[in-house]
């Protein structure tokens, strides 16, 4: 039998605001361990929280970019468990009355569209971090309690690991965009928890669903899923049952791991907080958020495409990084032909990024420096061989395309006199191949010129070389 | 003259006038301490060596002209109400060693002030009950009758008011704490507007129905204390974005013409004689004041203490998660993290907190709360409008504050439900969010104090104070004292 799944993804985003969302404390990642907390956000007694405007302005952009609902009035709740990272014993987050309702992002799988609804985007406070010594203590770092959280549920629309992770990458993109959330699963500042199921194609029933959690990276989104899906339809085959439970990812052995089953969960005891008063989102406030939205992925990529004459594919893949969507632009008007930046950025830019694993951010690399290089080629001062190697150059030392070429003695050599010596030399060695050249055996052009720019270090014009060639064998 | 037996009115011209220093009134009252807190004991803590320093403050103040209403003048705080660097215990052993690294708005407007602060004053564990027997650490007696309980949750604060042990108290008051002690006690206490007063440092029992409120001995205290206490805290989301008028605007002004309710529902058969008699017994003085009665009805009456206790409780029981033995107050180690959770609660909370606490977990558990919380809550919408129906009609509600005077120690601790019912006539006010004043009215024939309940519109305390100040000037009950 057929099987598909059904997906579904809760996604946690930390806010980028400057103060946490009830207290005045630093939210910056990677501080010494409570040294980010005071009376409010350590849920001392007596004390109240009071909203961060900033937080509500975030989640409001965001769930706009998400084509929500936004709720004129929306409620804070209390959610209540026991745990050492929750100070107060609950967390306020939202549960009846979200801010963002009824949205949905738009996926490319194959050159189609894909809608995936989103149910609803709330705000809530994050727990601090439970720290496990090996001498048997445990000790708890509040630093993050009273991070801004935002919640984004999306609706069971994902059919598929890939799609899962389109979803993902495409909500990363928006989140950065908007700079509300800097998406980074690793250190957490995003996280991603999954809902799945699987049911026979056709069926419209839902299946057992498990939560998946514990998805620190965005290489494992697929894997997770992957692995999850092939579990319960061996299941099914089986003849054996689905259980709901939550599943914990294990990237070390790549398998989900049982953590607690339904009968387990906990009731939250949900009710709305009373020391806050509901949040009122005016029309007059989304409107000035609405002005101040920057582009988005998806009218990007369409303006790409329109204003620079690019495929589909490299402007999706120019826009995914709002910084590497301005790295190309900046080179485009600094004179760099788009189709041409847009090589060097997806062809020797990214690999390079990529096999450093680091991000556009982090790349010290300027659009000038390939414009620059652009020009080199195009006087002819070097080859698109030799630019390789210069471009790598400049990516690792930050010097000009200029200086890397004059240093290494790169410039293309267009002096005849030197590739016809060149030429002859290999005339000499390899008479057989002259022979059966002049036979009228052309293809082995290929070979000569190689020889050449073997002797020539590569420096050589490559359009020269290939007409000194023609010319000097046919004599 | 004893200084401790003055009403704050009286104290603060005669600082101003230089005719008495600080220093001089806290060592009366610190006197009067010695004298009677052994049979009365109000305090949880008093705080005898930081008061002299406050009290030089005070002087220093006043002696470089820098004089606030309240300076030098000694004020007992109710031991939920976070003092910095001061012992907040909130009567509960799961607290015994918190010294909380902050100060509460209420406070730090005193401190503003340079007023004196006397110590901390005993009451029902987190103000969770009736009678302050529900105190962790001991029972609070009434100054009137040592055999009796002061009422509660703010007994300790309405007996050291009654006792002289200082000059006037804050308490708080969710379903009835400041008035029903007050009413027991023989002192004015005020519960004002939810949202009137900060409860920024306020230990929280039912958030959406706690306020702070003044313990006095008379009427134009009550009035002076809220002038320094009440106005909006941008800490508090819930305080009223409305500065504060002047409480003493309206005291004196005549009463002709006020209209006052008479709820037909506060009225009932089996209340006690003695309590009905003098309420009614106010209610024509008043009438005599010019007041016209009017009987109204507030037809939901009969469902706010159900109501209360479901919403009370339901908070509550999320307000006290925060006591689990990690970050401060009291820790019993465990053998793992569930045993130390319960053991620390366990031994931390007493009977009637581990009770709000189950009733209040129960009513917002899934599959109970459409039923229990939602449906409070529903009801809790149909009091509030009840009231103001009510204030379409009237200007004032008047009731008895508690349906009996002071009761037995032990009498009704092993009876919650019984000890529920003592705030039967000031519940429905917390769940209206309106306030309500308790005045002295009068004593049974064993001589124990009774209150009358003024109730009026939302943030209309001047209009309370100034038919409460009427009624207190044409009669004697204000100058009563206990003989102890």
């Amino acid at each position: 039998m057929q099987y598909e799944a059904v997906i579904g993804l809760e996604v946690h985003a930390q806010l980028l605001t400057e103060s946490k969302i009830f207290c005045g404390c630093s939210t910056q990642f990677g501080a010494e361990p409570n040294t980010q907390v005071c009376p409010v956000c350590l849920g001392m007694p007596g004390v109240l929280p009071v909203l961060n405007k900033k937080a509500v302005e975030y989640t409001v952009k965001t769930g706009l970019a998400m084509n929500c609902k936004i709720a004129p009035y929306s409620r804070f709740a209390r959610k209540n468990y026991f745990y050492p990272d929750l100070p107060k014993g609950y967390q306020i987050s939202q549960y009846e009355l979200p801010l963002c309702e009824d949205g949905y992002l738009e996926i490319m799988l194959n050159g189609t569209k894909r809608k995936i609804r989103i149910k609803r985007i709330h705000l809530e406070e994050d727990a601090g971090k439970n720290i496990h010594d090996p001498s048997g203590y445990s000790f708890v770092d509040f630093n993050r309690t009273g991070v801004p959280l935002m919640e984004i549920v999306s609706e069971p629309d994902i059919r598929s690991p890939k799609e899962a992770a389109l979803y993902m990458k495409k909500l990363r993109a928006i989140l950065r965009y908007l700079g509300v959330c800097d998406g980074n699963l690793e250190q957490g500042s995003l996280r991603c928890d999954a809902n799945v199921s699987v049911r026979p194609v056709g069926s419209t029933e839902f299946g057992v669903k498990t939560e998946i959690k514990n998805i620190n990276s965005f290489r494992f989104v697929e894997k997770a899923l992957e692995y999850e899906i092939k579990r319960q339809i061996k299941l099914i085959e089986n003849g054996e049952k689905i259980i709901q439970e939550t599943r914990l990812w294990d990237s070390q052995t790549g398998t989900t791991q049982s953590m607690r089953s339904k009968e387990e969960a906990h009731d939250y005891r949900y009710f709305p907080e009373p020391d806050l008063v509901p949040v009122v989102v005016s029309e007059d406030w989304i409107e000035k958020i609405k002005k101040d939205m920057p582009e988005l992925p998806d009218q990007k990529i369409e303006r790409f495409i329109k204003e620079y004459g690019l495929p589909q594919y490299d402007s999706e893949i120019l826009t995914e990084e709002k910084a590497l969507s301005e790295w190309f632009e900046e080179a485009v008007k600094l004179g760099g032909k788009p189709k041409e930046v847009a090589n060097w950025i997806m062809v020797e830019l990214l690999r390079l990024l990529n096999e450093e694993g680091k991000d556009i951010n982090e790349c010290s690399l300027k659009p000038i420096q390939l414009v620059e290089l652009i020009e080199l080629i195009n006087k002819g001062t070097i080859n698109r061989n030799t630019a390789k190697e210069v471009f790598e150059e400049m990516y690792k030392t930050g010097k000009t395309a200029e200086a890397i070429v004059r240093e290494k003695g790169l410039t293309q050599i267009s002096d005849d006199s030197v590739i016809i010596e060149a030429i002859k030399e290999v005339m000499n060695k390899n008479p057989k191949e002259v022979e059966r050249f002049r036979n009228g055996e052309e293809k082995l052009i290929g070979f000569f010129v190689g020889q050449v720019m073997k002797i020539t270090k590569g420096k050589a014009n490559p359009k020269l070389v290939n007409e000194l060639i023609f010319k000097i064998l046919k004599e | 003259m004893e200084l401790n037996k003055l009403k704050l009115t009286e104290l603060v011209p005669l600082i101003s006038k230089g005719e008495v220093r600080p220093h001089e009134i806290i060592i009366d009252v610190f006197k009067r301490v010695q004298e009677v807190e052994g049979k009365v004991k109000a305090y949880i803590t008093l705080t005898v060596e930081k008061a002299y320093d406050m009290a030089r403050e005070a002087e220093n103040a006043i002696f470089s002209g820098k004089k606030s209403l309240l300076t030098g003048i000694p004020i007992a705080v109710k031991d939920n109400i976070c003092t910095k660097g001061i012992l907040t215990t909130c009567a509960s052993k799961i607290l015994y060693n918190f010294y909380p690294p902050y100060e509460s708005t209420v406070t730090s407007k005193l401190l503003n002030n340079k007023y004196i602060l006397i110590g901390k004053t005993n009451m029902d564990e987190f103000a969770m009950g009736s009678s302050t027997e529900n105190s962790g650490f001991h029972v609070t007696k009434n100054p009137w009758d040592l055999e009796r309980v002061p009422g509660g949750s703010s007994g300790g604060s309405a007996a050291a008011v009654a006792a002289d042990e200082c000059i006037a108290a804050l308490g708080s008051d969710t379903g009835g704490s400041i008035r029903q002690p007050a009413s027991f006690c023989g002192v004015v206490g005020l519960k004002p507007t939810y949202g009137r007063v900060s409860r920024f440092g306020l230990v929280a029992f039912a958030s959406s129905l706690d306020q702070i409120g003044p313990i006095t001995k008379c009427v134009a205290d009550a009035a002076l204390l809220m002038n320094v206490i009440s106005g909006h805290d941008p800490m508090d989301s819930t305080s009223a974005p409305i500065e504060s008028s002047d409480f003493t605007e309206y005291l004196g002004k005549e009463v002709k013409g006020i209209k006052i309710g008479i709820p037909k529902e506060y009225f009932i058969e089996g209340m006690d004689k003695e309590v009905e008699e003098r309420i009614k017994d106010a209610i024509k003085e008043l009438e005599s004041l010019g007041c016209i009665p009017v009987e109204i009805s507030l037809p939901h009456t009969e469902y706010a203490v159900a109501t209360y206790y479901i919403i009370a409780t339901s908070e509550a029981s999320s307000n006290l998660a925060r006591y689990d033995g990690v970050k401060y107050g009291l820790r019993v180690q465990g053998k793992d993290l569930l045993e130390m959770y319960m053991k620390t609660r366990s031994r931390g909370f007493g009977t009637e907190v581990k009770r709000r606490i189950m009733l209040g977990t129960y009513s917002l558990s899934a599959g109970y709360y459409e039923a229990y919380y939602k449906k409070a809550q529903q009801v809790r919408t149909l009091i509030k409008n009840d009231f103001e129906k009510a204030f379409e009609k009237v200007d004032f509600i008047v009731t008895p504050t508690a349906p009996s005077p002071a009761f037995k120690i032990g009498e009704k601790i092993d009876d919650p439900l019984q000890m529920y019912l003592s705030d039967i006539f000031t519940i429905s006010v917390n769940l209206a969010g309106v306030p309500a004043i308790s005045i002295p009215c009068g004593f049974s024939e064993k001589g124990l104090p009774v209150g009358l309940q003024i109730i009026g519109k939302p943030f209309d305390e001047a209009g309370i104070l100034q038919l409460a100040y009427a009624y207190e000037q044409s009669t004697p009950w204000h100058k009563m004292k206990p003989l102890l």
